[in-house]
């Protein structure tokens, strides 16, 4: 049976189920407004380990166990496990999975790559490669600081333009399993990249915000839906400039959102935590969704939602060759 | 995508990118970075007055403290506190250099002495040193050059 729909998008024919999430964050995060929805809130941005890179790794491992655990699985049921984070060569999902001995297939999507991780997993069941699929991300502030900025003691001014990277990890655990009644993944799209020219590495929400809205204008046009089939719609890590972008946007595109839309990445922080622009990394999108999202689609506070992963592509040499950021959008859309 | 629709784009994003607070960043950066001067004219007076130096003794002394201080306050976690808020004023005495350094030489100290600690200490402070040599360089070139004329 063909699965595609349109130009980008596809309607799974077994739509599978979330049927667990785990989300664990840092103590910025867990000092922030959604607190209470995560997993479990480390004490330090180390956790006991060697380096930030290393406190990544088990912030990732802990997800992806978690996750296992809470739907009273084991590893070994586990078909696969896909998953990505920011640093150069997935440094920290490499060597998060290494113990696990389980399949494991590596996803850079930059910052998208939950919904990445959550449209490939959904692909694989609904292909019938696998009954249980772990899709995950993570982001640590200072490991990202010290690969795309400046070492985090540098004493420079941080432009308000600027977002946080936020520090955590989130899984979601896919299942073809038909007994529960759980939110499934019914349509996605898949984004194509777009470069609307913004080269400051500082700008990520206004880089994004075209790409966002590229695949959430695809995802309506090969869907046949508009903003109104949805009780939610949300964006991974665009911050306050960036989902001003959006919403202007997809108005001028015809369709207006109001207050259906929101941004992951303005939900983390409160304005007083000093972030500026927003939260902005791979876990802003995992932890809103494993934390929030996810625990108000199971209690029906939303039915309907579109999930949309949004990420910047460029690389320290890109910016540095003065390349502009190539940037891409993932929807999934999660229904109870 | 073409270009006119990427200029556009631009004004839009410069339309909603937020102004820095320039005056409160003024006040910021003159205080703290007057208040760093004020601290080094100090030491340097204490050491002429106080210890007896001469003037060029006195100043590389001066240099030798506020440096330390600098990276004192950068291992301690102040400095970068106090450079988000001064901006320029703790960034470019000579405390902001001590900083650039130590930051460095901290954050790579995972990646071992030779090429953590030792390749990467002056990421931020290398391009300072080498454009400042040049730039003394053809200053003193041409200050040579224009006393030939005289």
């Amino acid at each position: 049976m063909y699965k595609k729909i349109g130009q980008q998008s596809m309607r799974f024919s077994l739509p599978p189920i979330v049927r667990e999430t785990a989300t664990i964050v840092g103590p910025k995060e867990g000092d922030g407004p959604l607190a209470d929805c995560f997993d479990k809130v480390l004490s330090d941005t180390l956790n006991g380990c060697e380096s930030w890179e290393k406190c990544e790794s088990s912030m990732l491992e802990w997800s992806i166990k978690s996750v296992v655990d809470k739907a009273q699985l084991s590893l070994k049921q586990v078909d696969y496990i896909l998953a990505g984070d920011l640093l150069n060569q997935l440094m920290s999902t490499h060597f998060a999975v290494r113990d696990l001995h389980c399949p494991f297939i590596g996803l850079y999507g930059a910052c998208s790559s939950m919904a990445l991780s959550m449209i490939m997993g959904a692909m694989v069941i609904d292909g019938g490669f696998a009954h249980n699929v772990v899709g995950a991300a993570s982001s640590h502030h200072d490991t990202a600081e010290r690969q795309y900025r400046y070492p985090t003691e540098l004493g420079v001014q941080r432009p308000l333009i600027a977002q946080w990277t936020v520090t955590g990890s989130g899984a979601v655990l896919l299942s073809d399993e038909k007994t529960l009644e759980l939110p499934k993944i019914t349509t996605a799209t898949v984004g194509k990249i777009v470069d609307m020219g913004i080269s400051d590495p500082d700008s990520m929400g206004p880089a994004m915000a075209p790409a966002a809205v590229d695949t959430i204008v695809q995802h309506f046009h090969d869907t046949g839906r508009d903003a109104n089939y949805y009780d939610g719609i949300y964006t991974g890590d665009l911050g306050k400039i960036g989902k001003q972008l959006v919403i202007e946007l997809l108005d001028e595109a015809g369709y207006a959102v109001g207050d259906r839309y929101e941004d992951c990445g303005c939900l983390i922080y409160r304005d007083d935590q000093d972030v500026h622009a927003g939260a902005s990394g791979c876990a802003s999108s995992a932890a809103v969704f494993c934390g929030l999202l996810y625990k108000e689609l199971c209690k029906k506070n939303l039915n309907k939602i579109l999930f949309i992963g949004t990420g910047c592509l460029h690389s320290t040499t890109s910016y540095q060759q003065n390349e502009t950021i190539p940037c891409i959008a993932h929807a999934a859309a999660i229904e109870v | 995508m073409d270009n006119q629709a990427k200029e556009r784009y631009k004004k839009r994003v410069e339309r909603l990118n937020p102004k820095p607070p320039l005056v409160k960043n003024c006040c910021w950066a003159f205080v703290v970075g007057g208040f760093i001067c004020v601290l080094g004219q100090f030491i340097q007076n204490s050491f002429m007055d106080g210890a007896g130096l001469s003037r060029s003794n006195a100043t590389a002394a001066t240099s030798a403290v506020m440096v330390f201080l600098g990276a004192f306050l950068t291992g301690l976690g102040i400095y970068d506190e106090l450079g988000k808020r001064a901006g320029a004023g703790s960034i470019v005495p000579i405390t902001g250099f001590a900083n650039s350094i130590v930051a460095s030489a901290m954050e790579f100290k995972r990646e071992g002495f030779v090429f953590g600690v030792g390749a990467k200490m002056f990421t931020i402070a290398g391009p300072v040193i080498v454009y400042g040599t040049i730039t003394a360089f053809i200053v003193g070139l041409l200050h040579w050059l224009m006393s030939l004329g005289g």
